[in-house]
């Protein structure tokens, strides 16, 4: 039995024992280098497939698109840029003919990037909002015990598995000019075709297919919350509401923000169902959609572009990390019960 | 032992990142070529074997026969052809992929009007002039200009395709020969509840062509023959004017700002439009559709321009030699044989595309196969192609915009030339 | 008996109670079916369109009218330049590989993320997730100029290798939280009885390991399966995966857009992945609770 103790082996399912100091320092030792040695083929396929990319870009953002050279008729190579090409999206400085800066004229991808950002933002704020509050609601529901809960738990799986890409054909179908929204709702709107129609077009849709997604992520939230809570609250003399305000938010809150937090960089993400519905049209071009267009006019600028993407994302997800207390982190190792 | 377990993972992650950091070594630049231009254009001048044809899907059904009858003539020389998809920018990305990679096995290709200079500046067609020189006598000038980069020629005019104007026979028995007497007709279309005049005109490729008819037609141009954008003139914008106040007077029904081609030609199919502009493939549709309420009272004819027939968009397609192909004789024969009389009449026939040669449009064989072809040829004879310039994606994209704007009202006229001025100019300054 | 007369007057409240009608329940009851028709009527919707006749694409009739087989043929119809067997053979491809690779190399780092303490640990589980929440486009643009140059463009690996980018990050989350949960004791006791490790291993940690690795397989295929932006920029023809062939089916004329026909090609996709999910929906919901990503 003593030997047990002594064995420094690592392998041994002993991590929640506590052991000796000195032995509890050399099993952190040796189950450090196991733990790494492990992680080690995930790491680094990770760092091959996204570090190298991005760092690719980060380089490529620094150099210029290939110009024409008036003299031949041809295209040169680019040569360094500086920060050109940041200037270019994120101050609208585009090249004018006679060299200098001129500000990017519409009708240019660069006048885009402050609309795209906006639009981006909105999309994601406005499904988001609409995703948390039904998707609270059927959470609810669906905590509650009765006859046919698994039928509706499994419709609800159905929007998440259809790819992205058929969503975004049938809503098109729905909304089209002569489709079955027009009829139902007895109207003449060219959805796809102006402007704040497209945008919710988009969002209906984007919403369709989420809110299932986040109403599962909270009703795990909800259900670790123990009934006895509800009883003594009932007990105590609260309403509905206060049940709800004073100990279902506050107790739901970790594992909803951590919904939201996902939720968010998703939306900041969004390419799919705009490009497919609308091709970016009508103001729903979002910061995926416009890096995407560019690739087509300059790689280099498109790196410039996606780099400045990304930062946003990860500023959004610093914010959320940060100050508002979405713990991702603690979601995926704690054990999942309530404390 | 448990090492064994993740060696296999880790080598295999090593091996992954070791092929990538050896071969993708340099990311800047557009992966583009200047001096190799003229260092491969010299190449393979006299070179002969087997070659492959590209070209996007073949709706017309032309192409497996011609490429079988050459064959058959060539046992040495045989042509394999290459089906791209149906979707132009596809068929743009795919060429694009395989002039980057230098690919020696696209040796001929068929590419769209309006890629010409881009390929052409970035040095990966062959200039058909010297040893590969391609003769394009009799072939319309519209469809030469826009093989045409820098005074060379850098691909030869394969089929064509040019506006039309659909109008409703029972209700104007003439049809109008300018812009000003076809908006004096609309009220026909009023006194018959029906929409006036209906183009493409949602934001896309369309809009472009939509404009470029407007602008062109009224005298103005978007770019000028050197690339340089030229917009900003009183003719362009009379002629964007033209289309901004048809479309505020709800001559241009509303719906119509969603329209690319296929739902004007729903709606003149179904009696709602009585002038339509589409191209000639509507014809065939218009006259066998069980759903065409018009088969039998539509009528063909040139735009309407400012004092006679109007500047269509020039369509089709050139066919072109890459400088990396290794049996450049083969495809300057090939080139010629695809532009002989013999395969343009056999397009006609067949395929009930628009041939490049002038005479064909006055054979009387054709014209009874295509009887729009008179009305075509006046079209294509009048035709201005889209901005010749290696930045066509950046200049498509100015126009669309700002036409798009202007039709909606989100801004002037002026605004929107000196807009549209602008950022062009912004585009060829990279 | 007089305990007798006093529990008859105790349950006859009771009984009462049961009586006036539950509102409560009638309203769950209600809310219930408002989200069963929120989420299968545009799919219900699909179906129908699906097998309609093309000739019927915007008749409203809510139930099956007008059906016929044509679209799927259509669907599966060379002849127009659509190549949808081909389709489904490069997704299956492209998200069996992807799947197997990310199992392969994430199950090593679940294991050591759920069971061993270490330092960085907490670095390290940051650094996954921040993995996964990579916009696409940050790869694309280097990839789409990177493939080119090395010739990868149109081979599967170059939509393997970005697939990878955010699968692996949603197998090893998920199978950290799984692993969290496992009574990995009974290999402890196994261990006591007698076994040696490998069996062990083989007789206790693996059933108990199978269920969690197979759902997460599922996740995992399914995020593949669906993913469309990758997709579209580093395929070409031969290798276009089933969502891309969705977006731009063409249509029998240039500018056509075949409805009856997108909606067919949809259902086909769907149906699999909706029969797969129903069948395994708790574990699924299981998986996908346990803090998944998409």
């Amino acid at each position: 039995m003593s030997t047990e103790l002594q064995k420094p082996d690592a392998t041994a399912a002993a991590g929640h024992t506590m052991p000796s100091r000195e032995s509890a320092d050399r099993k952190q030792l040796t189950q450090g280098r196991w733990a790494y040695t492990l992680l080690a083929p995930s790491l680094i396929l990770l760092a091959v497939v996204i570090i190298y990319p991005v760092l690719n870009a980060i380089i490529m953002s620094f150099q210029k698109d290939s110009g024409l050279d008036p003299a031949t008729g041809f295209f040169s190579e680019g040569g360094p840029a500086g920060f050109e090409n940041y200037t270019h999206w994120l101050l609208q400085q585009c090249t004018a003919p006679g060299g200098g800066s001129v500000a990017c004229p519409p009708g240019t991808l660069g006048a885009q990037f402050w609309d795209s950002m906006g639009t981006t933002f909105f999309f994601t704020v406005v499904t988001v909002a609409f995703e948390t509050v039904l998707g609270f609601w059927m959470a609810i529901i669906m905590a509650r015990a009765f006859r046919g809960r698994s039928l509706i738990r499994a419709a609800v799986l159905v929007p998440w598995a259809i790819p992205t890409a058929v969503t975004a054909k049938l809503w098109f179908f729905i909304f089209a000019f002569e489709g079955i929204a027009n009829k139902l709702f007895g109207t003449q709107i060219l959805w796809t075709g102006s402007e704040w129609p497209a945008k919710w077009a988009i969002i209906i849709a984007d919403v369709w297919k989420t809110t299932p997604f986040m109403a599962l992520l909270i009703l795990a939230g909800l259900q670790l919350i123990p009934d006895e809570v509800y009883e003594a609250a009932k007990v105590d003399g609260a309403s509905t509401w206060q049940r709800f305000r004073l100990i279902t938010l506050p107790l739901v809150k970790p594992a909803l923000m951590v919904a939201i937090l996902f939720r968010v960089l998703d939306a900041l993400r969004m390419y799919d169902l705009p490009a497919i519905m609308t091709q970016g049209a009508n103001g729903t071009t979002t910061l995926s959609i416009l890096v995407v267009q560019q690739i087509r006019q300059g790689f280099n600028t498109a790196a410039a572009l996606s780099t400045i993407t990304f930062l946003v994302i990860f500023l959004v997800a610093f914010i959320f990390v940060r100050f508002l207390g979405a713990n991702a982190v603690d979601a995926a190792t704690s054990s999942g019960k309530a404390k | 032992m448990k090492s064994k377990k993740f060696l296999l993972p880790a080598a295999v992650a090593g091996v992954l990142a070791l092929s990538l950091t050896a071969c993708g070594g340099g990311g800047g630049g557009g992966g583009t070529s200047s001096g190799g231009a003229s260092g491969d254009a010299a190449n393979n001048l006299d070179g002969r074997g087997p070659i492959t044809y590209v070209q996007g899907k073949d709706n017309s059904n032309v192409v497996r026969p011609l490429i079988e009858k050459w064959n058959a003539a060539h046992p040495n020389e045989k042509v394999t052809f290459k089906e791209q998809s149906d979707q132009a920018d596809q068929q743009h990305d795919d060429l694009v992929q395989n002039f980057q990679a230098k690919n020696a096995n696209y040796d001929v290709m068929s590419v769209d009007l309006i890629w010409v200079a881009e390929f052409a500046a970035k040095g990966w067609l062959q200039p058909l002039k010297d040893k590969t020189a391609i003769s394009t006598d009799g072939m319309l000038e519209s469809t030469v200009k826009s093989a045409t980069y820098n005074n060379t020629l850098y691909a030869a005019p394969q089929s064509s395709d040019g506006g039309i104007l659909y109008y409703r026979g029972d209700l104007v028995p003439n049809p109008p020969k300018t812009w000003d007497e076809m908006m004096k007709m609309c009220d026909i279309a009023k006194q018959n509840n029906i929409g006036c005049y209906a183009g493409q005109f949602q934001k896309y490729e369309g809009l472009t062509v939509n404009a470029a008819e407007a602008i062109n037609s009224a005298g103005g141009k978007i770019v000028d023959d050197s690339g340089k954008a030229a917009v900003n003139s009183s003719e362009a914008k009379a002629g964007l004017t033209n289309l901004v106040n048809a479309y505020k007077d709800g001559n241009i029904p509303t719906e119509a700002i969603t329209f690319q081609e296929e739902q004007g030609r729903q709606a003149f199919e179904a009696g709602k439009l009585l002038f339509h502009r589409n191209w000639p493939y509507v014809y065939n549709l218009a006259k066998t559709d069980g759903s065409s309420t018009v088969k039998d009272t539509f009528k063909m004819a040139p735009l309407p321009g400012k004092d006679g027939p109007g500047a269509s968009s020039l369509g089709g397609h050139n066919i072109a030699m890459s400088v990396y192909s290794k049996n450049k004789a083969t495809v300057a024969d090939f080139i010629k044989y695809i532009t002989s009389e013999e395969t343009q009449r056999f397009y006609a026939t067949q395929g009930s595309l628009a041939p490049v040669l002038t005479k064909l449009y006055d054979d009387q064989e054709l014209v009874t196969k295509l009887p729009y072809l008179p009305v075509l040829k006046t079209s294509i004879e009048n035709a201005v192609p889209r901005p010749v310039t290696p930045f066509y994606p950046a200049v498509t994209k100015a126009v669309q915009d700002n036409a798009y704007a202007a039709l909606k009202g989100e801004k002037t006229v002026d605004a929107a030339i000196s807009d549209m001025q602008a950022a062009i100019e912004s585009a060829g300054a990279k | 008996m007089s305990t007798a007369t006093a529990s008859k007057t105790s349950t006859t409240p009771a009984a009462h109670a049961k009586r006036p009608f539950n509102w409560g329940s009638l309203r769950t009851y209600i809310s219930a079916v408002i989200i069963l028709i929120w989420c299968m009527a545009p799919f219900y919707w699909m179906l129908v369109t699906a097998f309609r006749d093309v000739g019927y694409t915007f008749d409203t009739t809510p139930f099956f009218t007008h059906i016929t087989w044509d679209n799927f043929a259509t669907v599966f119809d060379e002849s127009l330049g659509n190549h949808f067997g081909r389709n489904l053979l490069n997704s299956l491809i492209v998200g069996a590989v992807t799947t197997v690779v990310a199992l392969l190399v994430g199950v090593f780092a679940a294991y050591a993320l759920a069971r061993l303490n270490f330092r960085f640990k907490f670095v390290v589980l940051g650094f996954i997730l921040g993995a996964s929440m990579f916009p696409g486009v940050a790869l694309v643009t280097p990839l789409f100029q990177l493939f080119t140059n090395i010739g990868w463009f149109g081979t599967y690996q170059a939509l393997i290798i970005p697939n990878i980018s955010f699968v692996l990050p949603l197998t090893v989350y998920t199978l950290t939280s799984f692993f969290r949960e496992m009574p990995w004791e009974l290999e402890e006791a196994a261990r006591i009885d007698g076994c040696t490790q490998g069996q062990a291993f083989r007789k206790v940690i693996l059933p108990l390991a199978a269920p969690a690795t197979f759902t997460t397989a599922i996740l995992a295929f399914i995020a593949s399966w669906n993913e469309f932006l990758i997709a579209s920029q580093l395929s070409n023809d031969s290798t276009k995966t089933v969502t891309v062939a969705i977006a731009y089916f063409a249509g029998a004329q240039p500018h056509q857009e075949p409805y009856t026909a997108v909606m067919a090609a949809g259902t086909v996709v769907t149906i699999p992945l909706v029969v797969l999910v129903l069948i395994f929906q708790r574990k699924i919901v299981a998986g996908l609770t346990a803090g998944a990503v998409k």
